[in-house]
């Protein structure tokens, strides 16, 4: 028997009211996998990201997380499962300084690698600005403070949803350049991008989605720019 | 002379009560845009359970802080979990109909329960006592530590809000509940905490408004609306700025009755109204970082 995967999607639905978003999209990810999930805009990737993290609710069955459903946990409940979501748009705390939305992030005290003196490390730039409002950070350094705000609950699995949106193309090599580290902890990372060919040179394996459906998966270093042309553009 | 320098005095000291009505007010609003239109209601509903409480046990007035405080607090958290979370959404005018509903809902409780009679808390020798400032200026002891603990009560609220984890999660929720759910804050356990927090300072000033004035159930609204002025004048989501509101509205109303007894609130009125003008975001709006 190999080991269950770490995350197991199974014929995964979801809706907007009348609108449907996702028609069975399955899905495994292992520990300490990195996994690329391109499509164009409007494909359900950011919607996908939303159902494993709980802020949009699915049957139970349809997500499990080290082989127990979670499809039906609240996102609060889905963190302390050791799944965690950097939203797209960074969405950091106004009110808060840099250290207290890490803070905040690790809040819940999970056991794990990553501390303020670790996610320090990992980004020098923030320890540099602890103690400034968030909103003065730039965009990157903005976008690394959302990074580590979430590695501060110490997942398992690390949900990124669109982290090079906005960001200098050597500012987004800069993010991408401490994406090892973070999978050197054994934490699986599921990286949702527009910019498909920074998604294949960190993942591990892809999946292409199309109007809700996937539409190609397989090895990163396997696909041909054919394969992923068709299925991203569904011609 | 002197006679002004008391009112102005007697409006300061006042003004502690009025900041107490509006920190709860101010504090909800900012964690989770619901503004309580029963906040007055339940200020008297406080006077009322220490009323209550002092009646059947005879502990003394100042006492009963240890029963009306928790049990306010733990109103306030069954009150959101099981009411007022529902109300919360995209919509403010859900949760301004329900916290109408259950203003009408407490005075008419309250006149069923104890009448329309006006009651007042005894507190013994201490509500007449007064020291010497200067000659011919004194200080009632009572409205003295009704401001000392006015001040304590929003220097703690500023230090739980700005030092704590507890504050922290305040702030983060009020910023963006659904990453704050990301992090694993459940939204509705920290509106929870917070509408404790606020009726836990609603029992606070509710005792302290009884031993000072007489009061009966309908007297909320008005203090509803004092509170409401305070946070205005103070600006929004700035506790501090709050107390200076309700130091100029408590000014305003002393002065003004000193001019003429019928002038006391509508003074306070006119200051409000002033400032609204002059300044629409308050005197001291809420810096963002």
């Amino acid at each position: 028997m190999p080991d269950p995967a770490l995350l197991e999607i199974r014929d995964l639905e979801a809706h907007y009211g009348d609108f449907q978003a996702l028609f069975g999209v399955s899905m495994e990810v292992a520990a300490g996998e990195v996994i690329a999930v391109i499509g164009a805009n409007g494909a359900g990737k950011s919607t996908l990201l939303k159902n494993i993290a709980g802020l949009m609710i699915s049957p139970p069955g349809m997500i499990a997380f080290d082989g127990l459903p979670i499809g039906d946990a609240p996102a609060h409940e889905i963190v302390a499962k050791g799944i965690a979501l950097v939203p797209e748009g960074r969405r950091l705390f106004a009110s808060l300084s840099v250290e207290e939305n890490l803070r905040i992030g690790g809040q819940l005290n999970r056991a794990g690698p990553w501390n303020l003196t670790r996610i320090y490390q990992l980004f020098p730039v923030l320890a540099e600005r602890r103690n400034v409002a968030s909103m003065s950070l730039s965009g990157g350094e903005q976008q690394m403070a959302a990074i580590a705000r979430s590695l501060m609950a110490n997942p398992r699995l690390l949900l990124c949803d669109e982290i090079s949106l906005g960001l200098a193309p050597i500012v987004v090599h800069n993010i991408y350049a401490q994406l090892p580290q973070i999978v050197a902890e054994g934490t699986a990372v599921i990286i949702v991008e527009q910019d498909i060919i920074r998604a294949l040179q960190a993942a591990d394996r892809v999946y292409c989605l199309q109007e809700g459906r996937v539409a190609l998966e397989g090895m990163a270093g396997e696909l041909t720019r054919e394969a992923i042309s068709a299925a991203y553009f569904g011609v | 002379m002197t006679e002004w320098i008391n009112a102005v005095l007697q409006g300061v000291l006042l003004g502690g009560l009025y900041a107490l009505f509006a920190a709860g007010l101010s504090l909800i609003f900012g964690v989770m845009r619901l503004v309580n239109i029963a906040h007055g209601d339940l200020i008297v509903l406080a006077a009322f359970i220490a009323l209550a409480v002092i009646d059947v046990t005879g502990i003394p007035a100042l006492a009963s802080f240890v029963v009306v405080v928790p049990a306010m607090a733990i109103l306030g958290y069954a009150l959101q979990r099981a009411v007022l979370n529902r109300t919360l959404g995209p919509d403010i005018l859900p949760p301004l109909l329900v916290t109408f509903g259950l203003s009408v809902i407490i005075q008419n409780g309250l006149l069923e329960l104890f009448t329309a009679d006006s009651r007042r808390i005894n507190a013994g020798a201490i509500e007449v006592a007064s020291f010497p400032l200067a000659a011919g200026v004194n200080i009632g002891v009572l409205p003295a530590i009704t401001f000392i603990i006015a001040v304590a009560v929003i220097g703690g609220l500023q230090l739980l809000f700005y030092r704590t984890a507890l504050g922290r999660a305040f702030r983060a929720t009020s910023d963006d509940r659904e990453v704050a759910q990301l992090m694993g804050l459940d939204n509705r356990h920290i509106y929870g905490l917070a509408m404790a927090l606020s009726l836990a300072v609603v029992a606070v000033a509710g005792i302290l408004l009884a031993v000072r004035t007489n009061f009966d159930p309908a007297a909320g609204p008005a203090r509803l609306i004092f509170g409401f002025e305070a946070v205005i004048i103070g600006g929004l989501g700035n506790l501090w700025g709050t107390l200076i509101g309700g130091i100029i509205l408590g000014v305003a109303q002393t002065v003004g009755a000193r001019i003429d007894p019928g002038w006391q609130l509508l003074a306070g009125h006119f200051a409000f109204v002033t400032v609204l003008v002059l300044r629409p975001n308050g005197l001291f709006p809420r810096m963002t970082g």
